[in-house]
């Protein structure tokens, strides 16, 4: 693991891909000579270490895996179609349940793809509290999946506690600022829909001043320990040429080596002003991408700290900018932001009426689960199981 | 990167056969896209991939839209010999003409590279119905396997050269294409222990072949 110096982002290491990218799906895992017979196995959908319900179906030999398949739509509700058949601001409290973790950067995405298609301005003070809520929810999902990784290692209770310790103070921020834990429902096209007090904001930086000592703590639990290392390193390798070609984003494609942050790369929001480092990985295993999870919040620790200082004053959403009853004009816009998981985007479709003709939602659990049988061929089956937790995947998103 | 107008040049000339047209936005986000005839459509992706100065070499968005058959008002004129030495009579009519619909399959390509984008690529089916297959783009990049499966899931297109084209959300028996706008929904059939009346006979429509229509609901 190391940090790349500013002026060099660990492009260059991008290879380029030549040929039919089919090429480049790992070849099939070959049966020993002369083994006995192969065995088939359903894992899950009602498994804890597949985060919700999700089914591996594994073909094993031995205790190899020789095929993969995964199985999902357990919770498919047509999300998509809900958002079709509702009006532009309707959908914005939907959206709080794809990624139920992180409702405020799903909120966000939305938001920044209506303002796209509508040419909506923000307000200043609202870029803001954009990025702290981001940030804020980009160290809660992290936390919680280094917990959920180390459980499935089977290193039970201890780091998923100390996880969801922290994860309980950042929600009661979250709490105490839009109502509600999860289903936070803070923004709005144009800012957000509440304004954080100085109260919050000076119990926010209360929270971000101690969360460095927090990640030295998990960190000298986790990160040099031998049993974790022996697990981790070298299981379920992703070569940056497979990573780019295959969508792959998020902390999942820079522990492969490529230094592609959209907070970077789209410069949206307010991003450009702050001072933060990519974290990248070299060998793109199970544990470079813990490894950059961890790193990344000690940068969004950095970001918090520039985003609490320069906060401006100002309304927090400009009045005149329509919510209820929006007709944007007849057009499209994709928007995307980097969220905790990956690049999250919205497509959206207007006729120029009050709902979108086409709503999609671009979930990246959903495309990161393209590479998971290239991933685990050749493994066990208990290499599997944190493979596909190193991806961080939640159904809510992949399912929609 | 090169303005829209001036890479659809590009293209055309590298290409010359194909179809390509610039699909214009008139949204304020401006991003407008190229409609590829479907003949050329893995060509163009190709080389869209391993052009030096695009390298757009990342998928990221895949999506479908179904745009139905909708129903068109025209005003017709007619012409016919007036009085002799007159003027000819003009009489207008109007005429209903029925356009027909189609499936479209979006694609929003971005460089990783080159950290550019989004070049946006679409194509057409012919209808609605028999004509649905388009070529495949996963082997240009992965990215579009399970998105591709699942635009083949909710809108019904073919996806000719998949490696896996399977339903993807839904079950395998389930029955039509739930984002297609005509798609009516069943009833909550599934949760009756004795369908009857028009619960029973939605049902049936759903499922023509089944009597029971918990019968032809194997568990996944």
């Amino acid at each position: 693991m190391m940090l790349p110096d500013p002026a060099a982002t660990g492009l260059a290491r991008v290879r380029k891909i030549e040929g039919d990218a089919l090429g480049l799906r790992t070849p099939a895992f070959a049966p020993t000579e002369g083994a006995g017979d192969l065995l088939e196995v359903s894992l899950g959908p009602h498994h804890p270490s597949t985060h919700g319900v999700f089914r591996m179906d594994v073909v094993l030999d031995g205790e190899r895996i020789v095929r993969l398949k995964p199985v999902f739509g357990y919770l498919h509700r047509n999300h998509e179609k809900l958002g079709e058949a509702t009006s532009y601001l309707g959908s914005m409290p939907y959206t709080d349940r794809l990624d139920y973790l992180n409702s405020m950067t799903n909120n966000w995405a939305y938001a920044l793809a209506v303002e796209k298609l509508a040419g909506i301005p923000v307000t200043e003070r609202a870029e803001y509290v954009r990025v702290v809520l981001a940030e804020l929810s980009r160290l809660l999902n992290h936390t919680c999946l280094a917990g959920f990784l180390m459980q499935d290692c089977g290193c039970s209770g201890t780091p998923l506690m100390y996880a969801f310790r922290e994860r309980e103070k950042i929600l009661d921020l979250f709490e105490s600022l839009s109502g509600s834990r999860m289903m936070c429902n803070v923004q709005r096209f144009g800012g957000c829909r509440v304004d954080p007090s100085a109260e919050w904001l000076a119990a926010t930086r209360r929270l971000v001043d101690g969360y460095g000592a927090f990640l030295d703590e998990f960190e000298a639990l986790l990160s040099g320990n031998e049993i974790v290392m022996a697990r981790t390193q070298g299981v379920g390798r992703l070569p940056a040429a497979l990573a780019v070609n295959a969508g792959i984003t998020g902390p999942m494609l820079r522990a492969s080596g490529v230094g592609h942050d959209l907070r970077k790369v789209d410069g949206y929001g307010v991003y450009p002003r702050f001072n933060f480092r990519v974290p990248i990985g070299r060998d793109g295993d199970v544990y470079d991408r813990y490894m950059v999870r961890m790193l990344e919040m000690r940068e969004s620790i950095a970001i918090l700290d520039q985003a609490l200082r320069d906060l401006p004053g100002g309304p927090i959403l400009d009045p005149k900018a329509k919510q209820r009853g929006l007709r944007p004009k007849a057009g499209e816009a994709y928007g995307r932001i980097e969220g905790p998981k990956g690049e999250i985007g919205f497509f959206l479709v207007s006729d120029g009426t009050g709902n979108p003709t086409r709503y999609r939602v671009r979930a990246p659990s959903f495309v990161n689960l393209t590479v998971l049988e290239d991933l685990c061929l050749g493994h066990t089956v208990a290499d599997a199981v944190i493979i596909l937790g190193s991806i961080d995947i939640v159904l809510g998103e992949v399912d929609r | 990167m090169e303005t829209p107008e001036a890479l659809r040049d590009r293209l055309l000339a590298r290409f010359p056969g194909a179809s390509i047209e610039l699909v214009p936005n008139g949204s304020p986000s401006a991003q407008v896209s190229f409609r590829i005839g479907p003949a050329a459509l893995r060509e163009v992706a190709c080389f869209l991939r391993d052009d030096a100065e695009l390298a757009l070499d990342q998928c990221s968005n895949v999506t479908g839209l179904d745009v139905p058959d909708r129903e068109v008002v025209e005003t017709v004129k007619e012409s016919q010999p007036g009085a002799p030495g007159g003027p000819p009579v003009v009489t207008e009519r109007k005429q209903t003409r029925l356009q027909p619909g189609h499936l479209e399959v979006v694609y929003h390509l971005y460089s990783v590279a080159r950290r550019q984008g989004p070049v946006i690529l679409r194509a057409r089916t012919g209808n609605r119905t028999d004509a649905v297959t388009l070529p495949s783009l996963t082997p240009v990049w992965r990215s579009c396997e399970f998105q591709e499966r699942e635009v083949f899931d909710l809108f019904g297109v073919v996806f000719e050269g998949h490696p896996d084209l399977r339903r993807i959300l839904m079950w395998d028996a389930f029955v039509g294409h739930p984002m297609r706008k005509d798609y009516v929904e069943p009833d909550d059939y599934e949760w009756e222990p004795t369908p009857h009346g028009d619960v029973l006979a939605k049902a049936r429509r759903h499922y023509p072949s089944a009597a029971a229509p918990g019968a032809v609901q194997p568990s996944p």
